[in-house]
C-alpha cells in the first residue's frame, strides 16, 4: 500500500463542502453528468497518476532528456504515462460532446490536475500544454485549421507548445523579433528563435504543433503588432497525416533547476526559409489571443504550485511522524526517542505548509468555479460580473500559490533536515520543481503589477465590488464559534484594507504613482492575503458544518479539526504579517523607488 | 456466450482501516469504497473475453445495500453490458450470496461466471466454490489463465507446487487470482456510456432465499503493532534465541 497523492478526504471537502460543486450539474452543459460520473473520473485520475505518473517522478529527474543530433530520447515511463492519459480521454476532457469531449467542468478537470501535478509535474507538462494549444486554436482559428489540429491534439496523436519566449524578449513581448511573410498562398514563411519553448520537441506524438507569436511586414510597433500562427513541425498532407518535414529546429536543449523531465528547447524557425505558418485568426491580435489563454493557464500554474507545495507537506508529515529523534523537555536521556512531529517547532512547520496549500488549493478551485460560471451561467449579467471577479482574482491565482508554494516545499526540506538536502529524499525535487512557478506565465513581480495598476481598476472596480459582495455573503452564513471567532480577527484587516484603496484611488492620479507600483508587491501581499483568510474562514466553515453534524467517524472529525487549526494558523499567524505592508503603502514609502543603479 | 460477474463493494485497497472503538466491526463510515480488486480482475477477463468475440454478453450482479450500484456503474465504464443490483440492507455470509447467485444463474443461464477468489474485506474464499457446489458447475478456482475452446474452458491455477491446468465442460466457474491480468482505466468516455447502459434492481427478499445468517462475528480486532527486529552477533546467538526466544527449534 502506497501512501496517497492526495489525503482521502482533501478533495471531496474542498469540491463538495467548501464549493457547492454539485449545483453545476443543474446547469445544462453539465446535465449530463451526476456526482457518480464526478467521483469516476477522478478516480481513474488517481489510478493513472499514481501508477503510470509518480512511479517515475524521481528517475525522469535524475535522467533527463537528451538530444544527440537528431533526435531527442527520453525515458520510455514518460510515453506509457503520457498514453495512458490520452487513452482515458482526458485530453478532451473539457471539449464539447460533438467534439468528442466530455464537457466536464473546469473544477473537476483541475481536481484531476491536481493528482498528475502531485505526481509528476514534469511528465504532466506534455499532455497540458497540449489541451491549451488545443483550447487556443478552437477558439480562435478558422474552421479549416480547427479540423485539421484539433481532433489529433485531443486524442494525443499531436501534442502542443506555446512559442512565446525569445533569446531578447521574455516578460516584453512587445520586442519580438521573428517574423512571418504572406507566401502568396494564404500561408505564410515564419522565421526567427524560440527560447525556453516546453515540450519543443520530444518523440511522444506524431507530431508537434506549435503556437507561435511573429509579425507581419506591415505590423505596427509594440504589442498591438503581434500575430498568432500555428507551425506543425511536419506538414499535413490532404488526408490531414503528417507529410513533410517542417523547417523548425532543435538548436538544442536547455537543462533546468527542476521540471527537468518537461523538454525545455530553443527553436530555430526557417533557418532555409522554409517554415511554413498558418494566421490564426485576424493579424495582429495573436497577444490578445494568446492572453486569454494565459489567463486560464495561469489558473493551472497557480494550482500546479499548489499541489507541488501539498506533496512537499504531506511527504514531510509522513517523516515527522516516522523521524524519531530527541525527548521532550523534562524527559531523561534514557527515556525512548518521540517522532519529531511532537516537537514543538516542526508542528509549526507542517501547519504553516498546510496552511499555504492546502489555502491555495482552496484559492484556485474557488477560481475553477468562477471559469466554469463563466462559461455556463444562464444569465449574462451574472456571467459579466463572475468574468470581473475572475480577471481580479487571476493574479493572485497565479502568484500567490507560487510564491507561497515555494516556502511550503522550503519548509519541507527544514522538516527533513540533512534528509531533506539530500537527493535521496525527494523533497528537495519538489522545491526545484516548484521553483519554476513564480516566474513562468508572467513572473510575480509582473502579477503584482497588473493586479494595482491594471485590474483593480478595470471596469470601474467591478471585481473588487464583485469580491466584497461575496465575501460579504459568505461572512453573514457563518454563525459557528470558530468561524465566528477568526472572521472578527480578520475585520480589523478589511476595515484598513477599505482605508487603503481610498488613499490608492487618490494618488494614482497623482506623482506618487510610479512610487505606488514600485511597491506593487506590498499590495499584493495584502489584497492576497485577505483574499486566502476569506478561502481558509470558508474551509472553516465546511468543516464546523460537517462537526455540528456528527455523522462522521473519528478520523474524520480528525480532519475537520485540523482544517480549523489551520484556518487559525492562517489569520492569526500570517495574516497579521501585512501590517508592514499596510504602513508602507499609506506612508507611499520611496526606499526602493528612490534607489539608484549607481548606488549597487 | 453470457458470461455472468458477480462484484463485491469492498473499502477501497487505499484506506488504512480502523476498527470501531468497540470491536463490533472495521469503521466505514464514509469511507472511500470501491470494487473489490479480484472481483475487478474478473470483470476485466470477462470484457477481454468479449472483445476476442469469444463471449457475446457481460453481466455484472453485485449484492447489498444500493450504493453497490456505484460498483456496477464502474463495471459498467469497464466495458460490461448490463447490471443487476440485488439489494438488501442484510449483511450476508458467503452462502447466502452464493445462494441468490444460484438464483441469478439459474434465470441468466450464463456459459461461464468468472468471481474474484475472494475479497479483500472478509478474506473468505467462498462464494465460488459455493456456487458451484450449489449449480452443480464444474469449478477452475484461483485462475491465472482462461482459455475458452468449444463447449470448455481451460483453467490454469496456481496452486502451491506451481501451475495447474484443469479443463472445465461449459457451464462453469471461474474464479481469478491477482496474476490473471491487470485491470484497465475507466476511461471518460466510458464512464459517460456507462451511464446509459441497463441496471436492473430487484429486491433480494424476491429470490425466495433464507438471507438469515449462519455466521456470528464476536469480536474485530485490529492486527498487533509488530515488533522491531533485533540484529545477532553470529549463528551461535541466532541458534540460541531460537531455542530460548522463539522456541521454533
Amino acid at each position: 500500500m502506497t501512501e496517497p497523492l492526495i489525503a482521502p478526504l482533501e478533495l471531496p471537502f474542498q469540491l463538495f463542502d467548501v464549493q457547492d460543486t454539485e449545483t453545476l450539474l443543474q446547469r445544462q452543459r453539465f446535465s449530463e453528468h451526476s456526482r457518480e460520473t464526478l467521483d469516476a473520473v477522478l478516480d481513474t485520475a488517481e489510478k493513472i497518476a499514481t501508477e503510470h505518473f509518480a512511479t517515475h517522478n524521481h528517475k525522469a529527474d535524475q535522467q533527463e532528456p537528451t538530444f544527440d543530433g537528431q533526435s531527442v530520447s527520453m525515458i520510455p515511463e514518460v510515453k506509457a504515462a503520457f498514453d495512458a492519459y490520452c487513452e482515458a480521454g482526458f485530453l478532451a476532457g473539457r471539449a464539447d460532446f460533438d467534439a468528442g469531449g466530455m464537457q466536464l467542468p473546469e473544477t473537476i478537470m483541475t481536481a484531476c490536475s491536481g493528482y498528475f501535478m502531485a505526481a509528476n509535474p514534469s511528465t504532466a507538462g506534455y499532455p497540458f500544454l497540449t489541451v491549451a494549444a488545443a483550447n487556443v486554436i478552437q477558439t480562435f482559428a478558422s474552421e479549416t485549421l480547427q479540423q485539421r489540429f484539433v481532433p489529433p491534439m485531443l486524442t494525443g496523436r499531436f501534442t502542443g507548445t506555446m512559442a512565446l519566449t525569445e533569446p531578447h524578449a521574455g516578460s516584453s513581448l512587445a520586442d519580438i523579433r521573428t517574423r512571418a511573410v504572406p507566401a502568396g498562398d494564404g500561408t505564410y514563411r515564419v522565421k526567427g528563435s524560440k527560447l525556453y519553448i516546453s515540450a519543443g520537441e520530444h518523440e511522444l506524438s506524431d507530431n508537434i504543433v506549435h503556437l507561435v507569436l511573429a509579425k507581419l511586414p506591415d505590423a505596427p510597433s509594440g504589442v498591438k503588432g503581434i500575430s498568432l500562427f500555428v507551425v506543425p513541425k511536419f506538414r499535413l498532407d490532404a488526408q490531414g497525416e503528417p507529410a513533410e518535414r517542417n523547417d523548425v529546429a532543435l538548436a538544442g536543449l536547455i537543462h533546468k533547476l527542476g521540471y527537468r523531465g518537461t523538454t525545455s528547447t530553443a527553436l530555430s524557425f526557417g533557418d532555409n526559409d522554409d517554415c511554413h505558418g498558418y494566421l490564426v485568426g485576424e493579424p495582429h491580435q495573436g497577444l490578445r489571443y494568446m492572453f486569454q489563454m494565459m489567463n486560464e493557464a495561469r489558473l493551472g500554474v497557480g494550482f500546479g504550485a499548489a499541489m507541488i507545495g501539498y506533496r512537499g507537506y504531506r511527504l514531510s508529515l509522513a517523516y515527522a511522524k516516522d523521524r524519531l529523534q530527541g525527548r521532550p523537555t523534562g524527559a531523561g536521556p534514557d527515556t525512548p526517542a518521540v517522532p519529531i512531529i511532537e516537537h514543538g517547532d516542526v508542528k509549526r512547520m507542517l501547519l504553516a505548509q498546510k496552511a499555504y496549500t492546502e489555502g491555495a488549493m482552496a484559492l484556485c478551485f474557488y477560481a475553477a468555479r468562477l471559469v466554469d460560471d463563466v462559461h455556463s451561467l444562464p444569465d449574462s449579467e451574472e456571467r459579466e460580473q463572475t468574468r470581473e471577479l475572475l480577471d481580479l482574482l487571476t493574479p493572485v491565482v497565479k502568484a500567490w500559490p507560487s510564491e507561497f508554494g515555494v516556502k511550503a516545499n522550503d519548509l519541507a526540506i527544514q522538516v527533513l533536515g540533512g534528509a531533506g538536502y539530500t537527493r535521496e529524499y525527494p523533497v528537495e525535487q519538489c522545491w526545484r520543481d516548484n521553483r519554476l512557478n513564480p516566474i513562468h506565465e508572467g513572473t510575480n513581480g509582473i502579477q503584482a503589477l497588473d493586479l494595482l495598476g491594471r485590474k483593480l481598476w478595470q471596469a470601474n472596480g467591478a471585481g473588487l465590488q464583485v469580491l466584497q459582495q461575496r465575501l460579504q455573503q459568505d461572512l453573514a452564513q457563518m454563525k459557528g464559534e470558530v468561524c465566528q471567532n477568526l472572521s472578527a480577527q480578520v475585520a480589523p484587516y478589511l476595515q484598513q484594507f477599505a482605508e487603503l484603496m481610498t488613499t490608492l484611488q487618490k494618488d494614482l492620479r497623482t506623482s506618487a504613482l510610479p512610487v505606488h507600483l514600485t511597491n506593487a508587491q506590498c499590495f499584493m501581499n495584502i489584497f492576497s492575503s485577505l483574499v486566502v483568510s476569506w478561502m481558509w474562514l470558508r474551509q472553516a466553515h465546511g468543516a464546523e458544518r460537517r462537526l455540528a453534524q456528527g455523522a462522521d467517524s473519528e478520523q474524520h472529525a480528525d480532519f475537520y479539526q485540523g482544517k480549523l487549526q489551520a484556518a487559525a494558523y492562517y489569520i492569526e499567524w500570517e495574516l497579521p504579517l501585512v501590517s508592514r505592508d499596510f504602513a508602507l503603502l499609506q506612508q507611499t514609502n520611496t526606499t526602493c523607488h528612490n534607489m539608484k543603479t549607481d548606488w549597487f | 456466450m453470457k458470461i455472468l460477474v458477480p462484484v463485491k463493494r469492498a473499502i477501497d485497497y487505499n484506506v488504512k482501516v480502523r476498527v470501531k472503538p468497540d470491536n463490533s466491526a472495521v469503521d466505514l463510515t464514509n469511507a472511500k469504497m470501491a470494487i473489490n480488486p479480484f472481483c475487478e480482475i474478473a470483470v476485466e477477463e470477462a470484457v477481454r473475453l468479449k472483445e476476442k468475440g469469444t463471449a457475446s454478453e457481460v453481466v455484472v450482479v453485485s449484492i447489498g445495500e444500493k450504493a453497490c450500484q456505484e460498483q456496477i456503474r464502474t463495471a459498467l465504464a469497464l466495458g460490461a453490458d448490463r447490471g443487476l443490483h440485488i439489494e438488501t440492507s442484510d449483511s450476508l455470509d458467503s452462502l447466502q450470496v452464493a445462494k441468490l447467485l444460484q438464483k441469478v444463474v439459474e434465470e441468466e443461464a450464463p456459459q461461464l461466471v468468472i468471481l474474484g477468489k475472494q475479497s479483500i474485506d472478509s478474506d473468505n474464499n467462498q462464494t465460488g466454490q459455493m456456487l458451484a457446489a450449489l449449480t452443480g458447475m464444474p469449478q477452475g478456482t484461483f485462475a491465472s489463465e482462461v482459455q475458452v475452446e468449444e463447449g470448455s474452458v481451460a483453467v490454469t491455477r496456481e496452486i502451491d507446487g506451481g501451475l495447474q491446468t484443469v479443463k472445465l465442460s461449459l457451464p462453469a466457474v471461474v474464479t481469478t487470482d491477482l496474476r490473471l491480468n491487470e485491470p484497465r482505466y475507466a476511461s471518460l468516455p466510458n464512464i459517460m456510456k456507462a451511464k446509459r447502459k441497463p441496471l436492473d434492481v430487484k429486491a433480494a427478499a424476491d429470490y425466495g432465499v433464507d438471507l438469515t445468517s449462519k455466521v456470528k462475528t464476536l469480536k474485530v480486532e485490529a492486527p498487533a503493532q509488530r515488533q522491531g527486529g533485533v540484529k545477532v552477533a553470529d549463528v551461535a546467538e541466532l541458534v540460541e534465541k531460537l531455542k530460548t526466544e522463539a522456541k521454533v527449534i
